[in-house]
């Protein structure tokens, strides 16, 4: 037989190549469904907020992971566990604010972007936006609010992909309406 | 390589999408919509499975090659039947396809069904486009998570 089925690895893993495919064959639907950039962006990041706040479960039960002190701890966990759990890369963490409430991740080479070249005419699209959507909602099931967004891109022509992380506030729990 | 959980949210979200604005009547549309980006992604993912790949012998041998290689790239696992009336229709049987699995076993969900089944048919009816067999695909579940995909081959 010349043909190989083994594709070894991790179990867990589906091949990058269906996923990053997927997400496009996404963006493309949405841009031709939705006729402006900022309306595709609301909608991607709607979609990774979505993603976000069921991932968290996923994630707390994978990563026995210890509790966070600060948020230089959430950065790493980001950064080390997570996006090396989800998407098989590790941003770098750095640009900190003084008051350390906000940090940057570089991405090097974002897995979404592989096969991708951003059509003439949509500079304001965020082509990536669900990632931002993605952490925003598992941050707040985790109880932080945090403002997340693209600072850089590479498909814009910037060295570096960089996503932003600004710490807003501390959620308190909401006990639900009729229980005490 | 991502995380299998990932893109089954993804999947999940895309459904969710196509049929938040759609009204009731245009089920229809949503179904074709997302077999329609099912055949695209199945259209570019062939391409790259089958780079280092043999010529295939026949119809059969494609089958099998989507049966086993394709199917374990995208869902770990191989199908686990393969029929066909050698006159140009195949079935190929999961008995626990991926995007079933979350649902309940019971027959509350049947009707939803086939929402998360358009998009794999499209997947398959994309890949087979690009190896040069055109055809037509369909899904159907007597029981979940158990899922049968028929192929029907059009022939010029």
């Amino acid at each position: 037989m010349s043909r190989q089925t083994a594709r070894g690895g991790d179990p867990r893993k589906v091949n990058g190549e269906l996923f990053t495919l997927t997400y496009g064959a996404l963006v493309a639907q949405l841009m031709k469904d939705y006729e402006n950039d900022e309306e595709v962006n609301k909608q991607l990041e709607k979609m990774g907020y979505n993603i976000g706040v069921r991932i968290i479960e996923d994630f707390l039960a994978r990563a026995n992971s210890t509790r966070c002190n600060d948020f230089r701890d959430v950065a790493e966990q980001i950064s080390k566990v997570a996006f090396k759990m989800y998407l098989g890369v590790t941003p770098v963490v750095s640009n900190w604010s003084p008051a350390a409430d906000e940090f940057s991740l570089l991405l090097e080479n974002n897995p979404l972007t592989d096969f991708v070249e951003l059509p003439e005419g949509h500079d304001a699209l965020i082509y990536s936006n669900i990632l931002c959507g993605v952490l925003k909602g598992a941050l707040e099931m985790i109880q932080m609010d945090v403002d997340v967004k693209f600072v850089q891109d590479q498909l814009k022509g910037d060295n570096i992909t960089e996503i932003r992380l600004k710490f807003i506030k501390r959620l308190e729990d909401a006990v639900p309406v009729g229980e005490d | 390589m991502a995380d299998e959980v990932l893109f089954e949210f993804l999947h999940m979200e895309l459904v969710a999408l196509i049929h938040r604005d759609a009204v009731k009547d245009e089920k229809d549309g949503c179904i074709a919509k997302l077999e329609s980006i099912g055949f695209r992604v199945g259209q570019s993912l062939i391409e790259r499975f089958t780079k280092d790949c043999s010529r295939f012998k026949d119809e059969l041998d494609t089958m099998k090659f989507i049966c086993k290689d394709f199917w374990n790239s995208v869902y770990k696992k191989q199908i686990d039947n393969l029929r066909t009336n050698h006159q140009g229709v195949y079935v190929l049987q999961d008995n626990k396809f991926r995007f079933l699995t979350q649902m309940s076993n019971g027959k509350q969900y049947m009707e939803a069904a086939p929402k998360y089944l358009a998009f794999p048919c499209g997947l398959i009816r994309g890949a087979l486009s690009s190896l040069g067999i055109n055809c037509i695909v369909t899904a159907e579940v007597s029981a979940m998570p158990a899922c049968k995909f028929q192929i029907q081959i059009q022939r010029m």
